[in-house]
């Protein structure tokens, strides 16, 4: 009786699944952080995804947008959905690092390629077979430390302080910073660590400030980059701040106000893609991003986080039309041909840096994607 | 460690602490009255400093969008309106929906109306405090009506789960109204006291002195008025109040207003200090609750001084090892539960 009344609906699906799957558009399932913690990352990111075409190689393309809410499992039970519910044949996300590597596994196990939007060289580890099948487009870690602790060379550093957040971003660039300060002979004499919720940081910034180094380095992301910079300015610092390219957002500027002054840090040359000298080919892709985005949400509403999700779709753009020379969308084929196609992306130049992917970097950035910037009087002003 | 870090850490440990003081203050009420742990004491935190912060002027123009908490006290005034006249109906009592209605969505509407209009006018700062206390003050009372009253014989358990639905459905729309980064409101004055070697800040002072005002009103007003001393009256006993003519729902909804309040308050007090986000207040929150358990969700006394312990341990925990500092701080509810297991006598709910 049930059954009998269920059937005519149950075949109407198959056929109407059949007939989805027959007209063989490509689908590119994504999962961002659009809210929890990295909320401030992932609507940027989310933002940029709706302003992508739904054509690429004259072939139709289905943008299929989930959130993960910051969190890992969701993450990953977001990642088998698209490739077992939505047959999706690239995988884009996610925006944080715990997420992306949770991620590795399912998309190795499925083989299909992802594009992560965070920052862990780990996710792109060659040392894991299972990166294979995984690329990402965010500058790492280490390369901005190494910009950070460049620059404090030049500036006559001898002495750094650092105070970062206590999770997988603060012990990441913590990590690469004990790297960069030891290769380039500056000691770092005090570590503290602070939560992006706290209320205080007097504690932390007090032993910073006693321990007095010659600069701090903040690892944050977003305004809780700010608490302790006015800390800081509060307990009367003198030395060089630098933040890192975390915080790289209008709000950021909002929050810290006038005691974000002088602060250093290093990012993707699109932020500040106008000062760039015209002989930057970075200049010309950065506006091409940042004009688009910015005339659907607002002026000066740009971020780095959102180049991020733009370099992802530039890479596909630049990789789907091979593929699809070799195969039809929707089959394994047909996959395995995109990630060969994204790892032999050549000088490509996108809002970030220029990539160029081997067997053995699927990151692809050089120091083309990182420009020292200062704020001053709440804009952001090219370095010299 | 030397004397002047040592003053500076005392005083952060204060400041935080009067603070957290509040919101033990806000849920041992809560608990005492309605048996309500309530989760949510938190966002009405976030939503005090965002709210404020939201209607700060941005470059000299006034904002251009109201707080979102107006669309919420909207939102929320029509639900409780209408199950207000539900109710009514079913009851066959037509003469009592219409001033029902009046009560429950009449006022709430208007305080939306009003802070509509001003939202727009150059206020004063004390002017944009009242309209922020004001309107997230009266979320508490159409939250107790919505989400709790249909509930109010339910056990702790099942309040405790619609709590924690609540502080996610509120999380999320924090979420929506006030953006993913956070906001800080201006200072209420930059200025700073020199006692000796010691510097005090008169905005940490601020927050120390309305933290004890509020408590010595709250004191007043359950020792001397006849309203305090029904809530009080319940919470020792609720069908003893019921039997004398204290309506538990008139109670319940006291007591949100008045926690509402004393949460708005902390938020306006905070922001200044911090940088507050949409999720800020569930941590905030927690420490509220670590100190009100101190005070075994019973005793407003202990409750303060519990949070008064809560800021100190905090401060020291972060200059001394601030990697784990929430560890050492959440750690010490483990031997106050210890202690209070051990010292007070087994108490089940199910006997009242």
């Amino acid at each position: 009786m049930h059954v009998r009344k269920w059937l005519p609906a149950l075949a109407g699906g198959i056929a109407l699944a059949l007939s989805l799957s027959a007209t063989a558009d490509i689908n590119i399932g994504v999962t961002v952080s659009a809210t929890g913690p990295a909320a401030s990352l992932g609507i940027p990111e989310k933002n940029t995804i709706e302003l992508l075409p739904t054509t690429i190689g004259g072939q139709k393309v289905n943008w299929i947008v989930l959130d993960d809410g910051s969190d890992t499992t969701k993450a990953v039970t977001n990642t088998r959905k698209l490739i077992s519910e939505d047959k999706v044949d690239v995988v884009v996300g996610s925006t944080i690092t715990p997420n992306s590597l949770a991620m590795v596994d399912v998309v190795a196990d499925a083989e299909t390629p992802m594009i992560s939007m965070a920052a862990s060289a780990r996710i792109v580890d060659p040392g894991n077979p299972k990166t294979k099948w995984v690329f990402k487009t965010p500058q790492s870690d280490a390369l901005m430390a190494d910009a950070i602790a460049v620059n404090m060379k030049a500036n006559g550093v001898k002495t750094m302080g650092y105070i970062g957040f206590a999770d997988g971003y603060g012990d990441g660039w913590l990590a690469e910073m004990r790297n960069s300060a030891k290769t380039t002979g500056i000691r770092i004499v005090a570590e503290e660590k602070y939560n992006r919720n706290d209320a205080s940081v007097t504690g932390q910034v007090l032993k910073l400030v006693a321990a007095n180094p010659d600069a701090i380095l903040i690892a944050a992301a977003g305004t809780p980059g700010a608490t302790p910079q006015k800390e800081l300015a509060a307990r009367n610092y003198k030395g060089k701040i630098y933040q890192t390219h975390g915080v790289a957002n209008p709000d950021f500027l909002r929050v810290v106000g006038k005691d974000g002054n002088g602060t250093i840090l290093p990012i993707g040359p699109m932020l500040v893609f106008e000062q760039l000298p015209d002989s930057n080919p970075l200049k010309k892709s950065g506006a091409e991003y940042i004009v688009k985005y910015e005339a659907k949400y607002g002026k000066d509403s740009r971020s780095t986080f959102g180049g991020h999700a733009w370099d992802a779709y530039l890479l596909l753009a630049r990789a789907i039309p091979e593929a699809l020379k070799k195969a039809k969308p929707g089959t394994k084929e047909f996959r395995a041909a995109l990630r060969d196609a994204l790892e032999s992306t050549k000088e490509l130049v996108a809002s970030h840096g220029v990539y160029t992917m081997t067997p053995q970097d699927h990151n692809g950035l050089d120091n083309r994607a990182r420009t020292m910037i200062r704020i001053e009087n709440g804009k952001w002003v090219l370095a010299k | 460690m030397d004397l002047s870090i040592f003053a500076l850490l005392v005083q952060d440990g204060i400041t935080n602490g009067a603070v957290y003081a509040l919101l033990a203050l806000a849920l041992v009420l809560v608990f005492a009255v309605t048996r309500v742990i309530w989760v949510p004491s938190g966002e009405f935190v976030s939503y005090g400093t965002l709210t404020l912060a939201a209607l700060q002027r941005v470059d000299g123009a006034p904002p251009a969008t109201p707080p979102g908490t107006i669309w919420l006290v909207v939102g929320m005034a029509v639900v409780a309106g209408l199950m207000e006249l539900i109710e009514c109906v079913q009851r066959g009592e037509m003469a009592r929906s219409v001033r029902q209605l009046l009560l429950w969505t009449g006022i709430p509407l208007a305080i939306g109306a009003a802070a509509w209009g001003l939202a727009r006018l150059e206020l004063p700062f004390w002017a944009q405090i009242v309209v922020t206390l004001a309107l997230v003050t009266t979320l508490g009372p159409l939250l107790y009506r919505i989400a709790y009253q249909p509930l109010a014989e339910a056990s702790v358990l099942v309040l405790l789960i619609v709590s924690v639905a609540v502080h996610f459905a509120l999380t999320g729309l924090g979420l929506l109204f006030f953006g993913a980064e956070g906001s800080r409101t201006p200072a209420f004055s930059s200025e700073s006291v020199q006692l000796g070697d010691i510097t005090i800040s008169v905005q940490s002072l601020l927050v120390v002195m309305t933290s004890i005002a509020m408590i010595a009103v709250l004191a007043l007003f359950f020792g001397r008025t006849l309203i305090g001393k029904a809530l009080r009256a319940t919470a020792l006993n609720r069908v003893g109040a019921r039997l004398v003519g204290v309506s538990p729902n008139l109670a319940g909804t006291a007591t949100f207003t008045l926690a509402a309040l004393l949460c708005a308050f902390s938020g306006v007090l905070i922001g200044p200090i911090t940088t507050v986000y949409y999720d800020s207040g569930f941590l905030v929150s927690l420490k509220g609750f670590v100190a009100a358990i101190i005070g075994g969700l019973v005793s407003y006394p202990m409750a303060a001084l519990g949070a008064l312990l809560v800021g100190l341990l905090e401060a020291f925990a972060s200059f001394w090892a601030s990697a784990f500092k929430e560890v050492i701080v959440f750690t010490l509810i483990i031997p106050v539960l210890l202690w209070r297991s051990l010292t007070a006598h087994h108490h089940d709910e199910e006997d009242e």
